[in-house]
């Protein structure tokens, strides 16, 4: 029997970095929130302790902190034509779970989309011509750069990121990134100090011309106190971040910015180990009732609410609007059908330099300490007589020297055996390794749906991934890989190693938790699902909040714009949604 | 209202019985509802158990004695360091066999079960303890059908020579266990023995780590970030320390 639960103003379905942030704004707002998170409560001094965190066979290879494919999983393939079959165990990309979500183990790499993004289709139409985009289904997002400068800032705040401006008010700043759009002002904190093999990487880019600069880090350069009181410590480079959570309180998460906040307040609460199920619609499916949720007894819970807010992992939203009944399900052979179009990813690929005479000391390192290049990222160049759109940053950004993942050996190299062993030891302090993240645009036959035969532990349908690399995004990549190549033999070291991609995306070795689309915002209800605001066309008391907004994926880590998204979907929430809740923020 | 449980279920365990809970009525709800402050108990962190080497609690004698071989040779002895044997990967490996690596309980394991693409990864029934009972019975009975012995009674580079065979999938063993697939996995499993934290069971007094020059689990380089290229002056510390602070050496 499912218990009725007295009714709340809002429900937040995961309390991760979207959850945390809305929750705390809509509180703010004297509204009453429950936060439903699947995982348990985690916070720095009762999880992650100091004593034992640096354990990377626990949390990197049998990642303790991530979603077990046991509660949920899904099935993949690469193209239609294709039975899709269950990701057993996860591998390219790792779900967060928990209090936190995937914002305690990131690396903290955190950008700004560039207007020409937010503008994709218009902007490669108007500057290459229609033909160029025919085989993408790429879009714009119904918003501008300049509209999101201020929420960009808010969340960049928030977080304490360290970097360096390259555009402030129009104005060029030398040491920053010059193909950033114009900022309102700095980072919060200054660059982190550069180990030496993004320094080298940095010489030798603008040696070539190119425009190196620090990534920008939510791993602090210094002690850092945020606009709520919050203060993060400086962080010292021990070198597991990704997979992690900090031990230190030196990389923002939702614990480190928001919730010492959020808890104290008497209108918020939050239920862990509680997994929402569904969002319940009222009869005529256009407005929620609340959500059903489950906790980990299996006793099953309606829980009333005015306002739906899901603030799950982007895939996690798009299967909940399936399951829940929200907009229809997205038919590649139609066309028809919002919810799950454009699922998008990104295009990554590595390149090692070996080198004889160098050490680099790869475990002093922090997850977004590093040196980017963006000159052949996105619209920054030009495409003219090119054969691709989009583009790529060009990124050193050593994050760890832990040995059971990171033990760089040129190819050919054995296995195993005393061969094996002897070049691993060569290998371990001399290898630079830098990488390309690329560009992932949209097209018509890369989706999301409920697969037809693999259910969840509750019975109901995976989600049924279908994706390939599209033919645009592999030739924008060896494209890139050519650029990586030219840095690779102006570096001088005694043997390189440049990745290329292929077709064929392989589920299995790790390559990006980047998954973008499937929910995606714009201005037109027939191919987007949610309006510029994240609220959804079919049923405008529910907002759906992450990356599953993305039209396509830009060539940078998307935890910038999603927190930048939710902070402007909280201001539209506050500021215009409550004065007539209920009702949509945007005439479809 | 705060409301906490009084007590923390261990969160391995935890994760080994989710699957069932869903079937099993009534069982203990780990819910929790938090407000109005930040939820703290003492005693809440959930620290690694230590492996203590001593016997086996998955493997047979036999299996164990062939698999301190093959990581024998995975991980030779040589002037870089020790063996994989003497290391621990094999005790390492049966641990890791009698915990939720080995029962796949983290995993998704429902059927059907069908033949995947390589791009689909692992579509197996056998979960990892599974495939080593197999891996290893199927590798003994190949070997004395071909050669008369087996696998530990051979010389070390008739060893090497078989699992290079193994390795490229050359060999066709009995009971349709695959060749290439299960020496994957032996390679993974050794490889993480040997380069864990000590408290698994391998990697015995850091031995990899000594070879590599990783510091461990330390966790401020601040006073080094800055010194490009000149090697990192201090010894590997583990979870659990160092050798010397427990009486029995470097």
């Amino acid at each position: 029997m499912t218990k009725i639960l007295p009714r709340k103003d809002v429900v937040i379905v995961g309390l991760g970095w979207t959850g945390a942030i809305l929750a705390n704004e809509l509180t703010d707002q004297g509204l009453d929130v429950l936060a439903i998170e699947r995982g348990p409560w985690r916070d720095t001094a009762t999880d992650f302790n100091i004593g034992y965190m640096q354990d990377e066979l626990r949390y990197a290879v049998r990642r303790d902190l991530f979603l077990q494919p046991v509660v949920e999983t899904m099935t993949m393939r690469n193209d239609p034509s294709q039975t899709a079959l269950p990701m057993r165990d996860f591998g390219s990309f790792l779900p967060g779970n928990g209090v936190g979500g995937a914002g305690v183990h990131w690396n903290g790499h955190t950008w700004r989309f560039w207007d020409s993004d937010f503008k994709t289709r218009t902007n490669l139409t108007n500057r290459y011509g229609a033909a160029r985009i025919a085989d993408l289904q790429v879009e714009d997002w119904g918003v501008t750069g300049a509209e999101m400068e201020p929420y960009y800032d808010q969340f960049e705040y928030l977080a304490g990121i360290s970097g360096k401006a390259g555009n402030i008010k129009g104005q060029l700043q030398e040491g920053g990134n010059p193909f950033e759009d114009s900022r309102a002002r700095d980072y919060p904190n200054p660059p982190m100090q550069m180990t030496y093999a993004p320094t080298l990487f940095a010489e030798t880019g603008r040696s070539m011309g190119l425009h190196p600069f620090p990534t920008p880090s939510a791993n602090m350069s210094r002690a850092y106190t945020n606009p709520l009181g919050v203060t993060l410590g400086q962080c010292t480079f021990c070198g597991f971040c990704e997979r992690f959570g900090c031990a230190n309180y030196s990389k923002s998460s939702a614990q480190t910015t928001v919730l010492p906040v959020l808890m104290k307040k008497a209108n918020f609460e939050v239920r862990t180990d509680s997994e929402v199920l569904h969002v319940d619609l009222a009869a005529g499916g256009k407005s929620a009732r609340g959500v059903t949720y489950v906790d980990s007894s299996g006793e099953a819970y309606f829980q009333p609410a005015d306002l739906v807010l899901l603030c799950a992992y982007g895939l996690h939203n798009v299967r909940l609007m399936m399951l829940s009944g929200i907009g229809g399900i997205y038919d590649p052979n139609t066309g028809e059908g919002t919810v799950g179009r454009n699922y998008c990813y990104q295009t990554n690929v590595g390149t090692q330099v070996f080198f004889d005479d160098k050490n680099f000391n790869p475990f002093i390192a922090a997850g977004a300490l590093g040196q980017t290049i963006d000159d052949y990222n996105g619209d920054a160049f030009d495409h003219g007589g090119l054969d691709f759109v989009g583009g790529a940053g060009i990124n050193c950004i050593p994050t760890n020297g832990r040995p059971i993942g990171t033990r760089p050996t040129p190819p050919g190299t054995p296995k195993w055996g005393s061969a094996w062993k002897k070049a691993t030891v060569q290998g371990y302090k001399s290898t630079l390794g830098f990488s390309t993240q690329g560009s992932s645009y949209a097209t018509r036959a890369n989706y999301l749906d409920l697969d037809p035969t693999y259910k969840d532990r509750f019975g109901r349908p995976l989600m049924r991934m279908t994706f390939d690399f599209p033919e645009n995004d592999v030739r924008m990549s060896n494209y890139l890989s050519d650029r990586m190549e030219e840095i690779a033999k102006k570096l001088g070291g005694r043997q390189y190693n440049v990745g290329r991609l292929k077709k064929g995306w392989n589920s299995v070795p790790y390559q990006s938790t980047h998954n973008t689309g499937g929910a995606i915002m714009g201005a037109d209800p027939k191919r987007s699902a949610v309006n510029v605001f994240l609220q959804s066309w079919d049923v405008p008391n529910v907002f759906v909040i992450g990356a599953s907004a993305f039209p396509q994926n830009a060539g940078k880590n998307p935890t910038g714009t999603v927190g930048a998204l939710a902070f402007r979907a909280a201001d539209a929430i506050r500021n215009h949604y409550l004065r007539n809740p209920g009702a949509p923020l945007v005439q479809a | 209202m705060s409301h906490r449980y009084p007590i923390r279920i261990n969160r391995r365990l935890f994760l080994s019985s989710v699957a069932m809970l869903t079937v099993i009525a009534p069982a203990v709800s780990r819910a929790r509802t938090i407000s109005g402050a930040l939820p703290w108990e003492p005693m809440a962190s959930d620290p690694p158990t230590q492996v203590v080497p001593g016997g086996w609690q998955f493997f047979t004698p036999q299996e164990a004695a062939l698999v301190e071989a093959i990581v024998d040779r995975l991980v030779p002895h040589d002037d870089l360091s020790i063996g994989g044997k003497e290391a621990g990967c094999a005790v390492y490996i049966d641990r890791q066999l009698t915990g939720a690596f080995g029962t796949s309980s983290r995993l998704y394991t429902q059927g059907p079960f069908k033949p995947g693409l390589p791009t689909q990864g692992y579509q197996g029934e056998a979960n990892p303890a599974q495939r080593y009972r197999a891996g290893l019975a199927a590798m003994d009975a190949f070997l004395k059908q071909r050669d008369g012995k087996t696998f530990v009674e051979f010389k070390p580079e008739e060893q090497d020579a078989f699992l290079t065979e193994m390795e490229a999938g050359k060999v066709e063993l009995p009971n349709g266990v695959g060749a290439a697939g299960f020496f994957a996995l032996l390679l993974q499993n050794t490889m993480e023995g040997f380069f864990a934290d000590p408290v698994y069971g391998g990697n015995k007094d850091m031995a990899s780590w000594r070879m590599l020059g990783f510091p461990g689990a330390r966790y401020d380089y601040r006073d080094h970030v800055a010194k490009h290229n000149q090697p990192y002056p201090l010894p590997p510390v583990s979870i659990t320390g160092r050798p010397e602070w427990l009486g029995k050496g470097a």
